[in-house]
C-alpha cells in the first residue's frame, strides 16, 4: 500500500506533538483565552473602520473599562467554579449550584430587612449556603447515593426551598447593607473581582498545600486506594460538598449584592453548567483526581470573554449559544488529545 | 546455546527486524519471533522487556517502526490495525477478557460477525442458528455450559474458554495468550493446558506468554526470550534448564534467589498479632491466627479460599460479622483501615493499579500520602521538605528507578510501582505487615530485591504475613505456612511442632477432602469476581 505516505503522516504528526505536548500541557486553556482575547480586539475593531491595518488600535475589547467588565461578569461563575472543582476532584459533581445561590440570595436580603438584625444578612448566606452543602455532602458521603442523583434532586428541592422562602416574590432592600461588595470597588478594583481572586488563591492553598487537599485528589484517583490508605473517604466528600455549598452562598450574597434584590425562581438559573463548563475548560478531568483551580479560573474567564466579544461584535443571542456550545466540545476535545500524552500505563 | 532450525515446513508467522520507539524510549530493537503451525511458542522476559508491545504490534494495536516486517503464511503482510489481525487469523486472548457479559455465550462468539435471517427475517438476527453454530465448537472445546448460557452467569475460566471458542470459531490461525492462567485454580489450569494442546494438534500456532516457569515447561514447545526490548534466542523448551532461561532473561545467575538470611526459631519474640474466630458470613469461616515478632507468616491457598478476604477483615477494609484482633494482646476495635494503621496494622494490596497507587500523582506524594498527616505542620498544612526526605530516602533504600519523585508514578514498572507502594506503607512505622501477592507481576530483578526486603524487616522485629499463590515463594522466604481451604485454615506447616514446609506437604492439605467440594469452590471463585466488579 502507501506505506511512504503514511510514514511521512506518521512523523509529522510525532513532530507536531513533540512541538506542542509541552506547551499545551503546562498552560492549559490559557493560549486559548488569549486567542479568543485578540481576536475579539481585532474583529471589533475591523467591524469599527472597516480597515484592517488599524484593526487592532481600534478595536473596543482590550480596553480598560471592558476587561474590568468581564471581570466583574466571570466573577460569580469564578466562585462557583471553585466550588465546583473541588467536587469535580472528587470524582463527584454538584447540580445545585445555582439553586442554592437563589437559596442564600433570599436568606441573606430576608435577613437584611429584619430591623436589628441586618449584619448577620452577609454571614446568613454563606451559613444557608454551608447547611445545604453538607446535606448534599452528608447524603452522598455517608448513605453513599450517586452524586448526580443527590445533587439533582436538591438542584429541584432547594429551587422550591428558595420560592418558598419570599413567597414567591422578589424582596428588594435599597439598604443592603452589604451592597458595597457588588457595586463598590477597592484601589479602583471592582470588589467582586477581589473575592474571586482571593476564593481562587484560598482554594489553590487548600487543594495544594494541606494534606486534606492532597486526599482530596487521591480520592478523586481512587476511592478504593484511598479508603485502603487510611484516608477518612466519607469526611473528604462532605467537605468538598460543603465547600461546594459555601461558595453558592459566597455566590448568592454577590448577587443578591449586585441587585440589591433576590429573585428564588430568577436567580441563578443554570449557572450549574457554566459552573460546571468552567471546570472542565480549566483541564479538570471528570473522573476526578487530576486538575487545577488556576485552570477553573481560566475557563470562567474564557466563558466571559467569549459573552462579552460575541456581545461587542453584534453576534445574535442565538447563535451566541451555539459558538459557546462548540468551544466547550472543542476545549474538552483538545484537553483529550493533551491527556493522550501524559503516562498512564 | 545453539538456534534451533526452523521447520521444514516453515513458519506460519515471522516477524524480523521489529522495532518500537516510543518518543525517546526504544521498547524494541530489532526483535525477530517465528511460530509454526502445530506448535506452542512460549514467549519469555522480565516485565519491560517488551513481550506485550511485540504481541501489541503482532494484534494491530500499535504500528511497529519503519523497516519491520511481519509475514504470515510466507507472504509480507502490512498490521494496519486490529481487523486487518483478525481478518489475517491472529486472536489474542487477553488478560482481561474481552466479552460482554450481559450477552449470551453465542452473541458473543458471533459478536460483530452475527448471523441474519433471510426472507421475511432479512436483517433480524438468526439466533437459532448462532446458537447451534457455537455448539459446535463448545463441544469440540469440551464446554460444560451451553451456548445460550450467558457470560456473566460463568466462572472465569468458563469466560476464558469463550473467548477462545470465538478465536476457534472465527478460523484464527495464531492464538496469542496473555498470562491466561493468573486467576486460575490448579484443576482449570490443567483443563486450560488439555484444551491448548488440543488446538495445536489441530495445527494452530499458539504464542504463550507467562511468568510461571513450571508452566512454560508443561506446556511449551520452544520458547523465546527478549530482555530489555531486544531478542535473546530461541530454544526448544526441554534443552535447556530453568536456571538457564531465568538467566538469559536477567542476564545475571540468581541461584542464591529464594533463600531468607534470618532465623525466625531463634529470634522469633512475643506475639504482636492475634486474630480469633474471624468471620464474614461468606467467606471467611472462622479464622485464628497469631504472628510473632520477627517471624514471616506465609497464607497458601487456591484462588477463591479466602486469603484475601481475611486480610482484608483484619485490616478493617470489610465489615467482619464475628472475631477479634489483638496486637501486643490489647485487643483493638478495627472498623476501618485508619483504625489498623493505627494499631501498627498495614496491608498491600494485590491489585495494586486500582486499589493501591494513585496512578496520576507524583511517586513523592504516593509514598507520602499515607503519612502526611503525622507530618503536617499547624494543623494541616503540607510539610514538603519532609515528604521531599522521605521520598529520597525511600527511593535509595528500596532502589527505586526513577527519573524524578515528581514524575508520575503510573510510568513506572510493575516492580518498582510495587516498590513506592510498600514504601508508602514502611513510612508509617508498621508491627505487622500483610503482603497480598507481593510479586504479582513483578520482575524477577525486583523480586528478590522483595524477598530481601521482607527478610530485613522480619529482622527488625516486624512481624510479616505473606499471601502468595506461587508455592516456591512461600516455601522460600516463609518460617511457618498457613493453608487455607474454603474460607477456613486447613492446615500449618512449619515452626517448632509442625511438619516442614514443601511444596508435598502444602499440597496435601490443599487437595485433601477435595473431590466433593467443587461446586462451592466454583461459586466462592464467581463471587471474588463480582465484588472486583463492583
Amino acid at each position: 500500500m502507501n506505506a511512504s505516505t503514511g510514514n511521512a503522516l506518521q512523523d509529522a504528526l510525532k513532530k507536531h506533538q513533540l512541538n506542542f505536548m509541552p506547551l499545551i500541557h503546562t498552560m492549559g486553556m490559557l493560549p486559548v483565552l488569549l486567542i479568543l482575547c485578540v481576536m475579539f480586539q481585532l474583529v471589533t475593531g475591523y467591524a469599527e473602520t472597516a480597515d484592517f491595518s488599524h484593526a487592532w488600535q481600534s478595536g473596543r475589547f482590550l480596553s480598560w473599562q471592558n476587561l474590568s467588565i468581564i471581570a466583574q461578569q466571570a466573577s460569580i461563575n469564578t466562585v462557583l467554579g471553585a466550588g465546583m472543582t473541588f467536587v469535580i476532584l472528587t470524582g463527584g459533581i454538584d447540580l445545585s449550584v445555582g439553586s442554592i445561590l437563589a437559596a442564600s440570595a433570599m436568606v441573606a436580603v430576608s435577613i437584611s430587612l429584619v430591623p436589628g438584625a441586618s449584619f448577620l444578612a452577609f454571614p446568613a448566606a454563606l451559613a444557608g449556603g454551608l447547611v445545604l452543602g453538607l446535606c448534599n455532602g452528608g447524603l452522598i458521603a455517608f448513605l453513599r447515593l450517586p452524586p448526580f442523583i443527590v445533587t439533582l434532586g436538591s438542584m429541584t428541592a432547594v429551587r422550591g426551598l428558595a420560592r418558598l422562602l419570599g413567597n414567591d416574590t422578589t424582596v428588594f432592600n435599597p439598604d443592603l447593607p452589604f451592597a458595597f461588595i457588588g457595586n463598590g470597588s477597592i484601589f479602583n478594583i471592582p470588589w467582586l473581582v477581589v473575592i474571586a481572586f482571593a476564593t481562587v488563591v484560598i482554594s489553590w492553598a487548600v487543594l495544594r498545600r494541606t494534606v486534606l487537599g492532597l486526599h482530596i485528589y487521591a480520592v478523586g484517583g481512587s476511592p478504593d486506594a484511598a479508603r485502603l490508605s487510611g484516608i477518612r473517604v466519607p469526611f473528604v466528600l462532605l467537605f468538598v460538598y460543603g465547600v461546594s455549598g459555601l461558595l453558592s452562598g459566597l455566590g448568592g450574597a454577590m448577587s443578591a449584592a449586585r441587585l440589591y434584590a433576590a429573585n428564588g425562581l430568577q436567580l441563578g438559573q443554570s449557572y450549574e453548567l457554566d459552573a460546571i463548563a468552567a471546570v472542565i475548560l480549566g483541564g479538570t478531568s471528570f473522573v476526578g483526581g487530576v486538575g487545577s483551580i488556576w485552570g477553573t479560573l481560566i475557563g470562567a474567564l474564557i466563558i466571559s470573554v467569549l459573552t462579552n466579544g460575541l456581545v461587542l461584535t453584534g453576534v445574535s443571542d442565538i447563535w451566541q449559544f451555539i459558538i459557546k456550545g462548540f468551544v466547550i466540545i472543542g476545549a474538552v476535545a483538545l484537553d483529550r488529545y493533551r491527556l493522550r500524552g501524559s503516562a498512564r500505563t | 546455546m545453539s538456534k534451533i532450525e526452523l521447520r521444514s515446513a516453515g513458519p506460519i508467522l515471522e516477524m524480523r527486524n521489529i522495532s518500537k520507539t516510543f518518543g525517546k524510549l526504544r521498547a524494541l530493537r530489532n526483535v525477530q519471533f517465528s511460530v509454526a503451525e502445530g506448535e506452542i511458542h512460549a514467549l519469555m522476559g522480565e516485565n519491560g522487556a517488551g513481550k506485550s508491545t511485540l504481541m501489541k504490534i503482532l494484534a494491530g494495536a500499535i504500528r511497529p517502526d519503519a523497516g519491520s516486517e511481519i509475514s504470515i503464511g510466507g507472504t509480507l503482510v502490512a498490521m494496519t490495525g486490529p481487523m486487518a489481525a483478525k481478518a489475517l487469523g491472529i486472536a489474542v486472548i487477553y488478560q482481561e477478557l474481552s466479552l460482554s457479559p450481559n450477552l449470551s455465550v453465542a452473541e458473543n462468539i458471533y459478536l460483530g460477525r452475527e448471523l441474519r435471517g433471510k426472507g421475511l427475517a432479512a436483517g433480524w438476527l438468526d439466533r437459532a442458528a448462532m446458537i447451534e453454530g457455537s455448539a459446535e465448537v463448545l463441544r469440540r472445546l469440551g464446554a460444560s455450559f451451553t451456548a445460550d448460557a450467558k457470560v456473566c452467569d460463568l466462572t472465569l475460566a468458563e469466560r476464558q474458554l469463550v473467548e477462545i471458542a470465538r478465536a476457534v470459531h472465527s478460523n484464527s490461525k495464531i492464538l496469542i495468550m496473555d498470562e491466561p492462567t493468573t486467576t486460575l485454580s490448579e484443576r482449570e489450569t490443567e483443563r486450560l493446558f488439555t484444551i491448548i494442546r488440543a488446538l495445536r494438534d489441530e495445527g494452530l500456532a499458539i504464542v504463550y506468554i507467562s511468568h510461571r516457569m513450571e508452566e512454560i515447561y508443561e506446556l511449551s514447545d520452544r520458547v523465546t526470550v527478549l530482555r530489555d526490548g531486544t531478542y535473546v534466542g530461541t530454544l526448544e523448551t526441554h534443552a535447556i534448564s530453568p536456571n538457564a532461561i531465568v538467566q538469559m532473561m536477567v542476564g545475571r545467575d540468581i541461584s542464591t534467589f529464594y533463600k531468607k538470611n534470618h532465623d525466625a526459631h531463634n529470634l522469633r519474640g512475643k506475639p504482636i498479632l492475634s486474630v480469633k474466630g474471624m468471620s464474614d458470613a461468606r467467606r471467611v469461616k472462622d479464622c485464628s491466627l497469631e504472628l510473632h515478632e520477627s517471624e514471616v507468616l506465609g497464607i497458601a491457598g487456591l484462588v477463591g479460599a479466602g486469603r484475601t478476604e481475611l486480610a482484608r477483615l483484619i485490616y478493617g477494609a470489610d465489615k467482619a460479622s464475628a472475631g477479634s484482633v489483638a496486637v501486643d494482646g490489647v485487643v483493638k476495635r478495627i472498623a476501618t483501615p485508619l483504625d489498623a494503621i493505627r494499631a501498627g496494622i498495614l496491608y498491600l494490596t494485590e491489585d495494586r493499579k486500582e486499589l493501591g497507587l494513585f496512578l496520576d500523582m507524583s511517586i513523592c506524594n504516593n509514598i507520602n500520602v499515607g503519612v502526611a498527616s503525622r507530618d503536617a505542620r499547624m494543623g494541616g498544612l503540607l510539610n514538603f521538605r519532609k515528604s521531599r526526605e522521605r521520598s529520597a530516602q525511600a527511593i535509595k533504600d528500596l532502589n527505586i528507578k526513577v527519573t524524578s519523585a515528581k514524575g508520575l508514578v503510573g510510568a513506572l514498572s510493575g516492580g518498582n510501582q510495587q516498590k513506592v507502594l510498600l514504601s508508602r506503607l514502611l513510612e508509617l512505622n508498621p508491627r505487622v505487615l500483610i503482603l497480598d501477592e507481593p510479586t504479582r507481576g513483578v520482575d524477577i530483578g525486583a523480586k528478590s530485591e522483595i524477598y530481601r526486603l521482607i527478610d530485613n524487616l522480619a529482622q527488625r522485629g516486624i512481624g510479616v504475613i505473606v499471601i502468595s499463590s506461587e508455592l516456591p515463594e512461600l516455601i522460600g522466604i516463609c518460617d511457618r505456612v498457613l493453608v487455607m481451604r474454603e474460607g477456613r485454615i486447613a492446615g500449618e506447616l512449619g515452626g517448632p511442632a509442625n511438619e516442614a514446609i514443601n511444596q508435598n506437604n502444602i499440597a496435601a492439605i490443599l487437595t485433601a477432602a477435595s473431590e466433593c467440594d467443587v461446586p462451592e469452590h466454583r461459586h466462592a471463585q464467581y463471587t471474588n469476581l463480582e465484588s472486583r466488579a463492583s
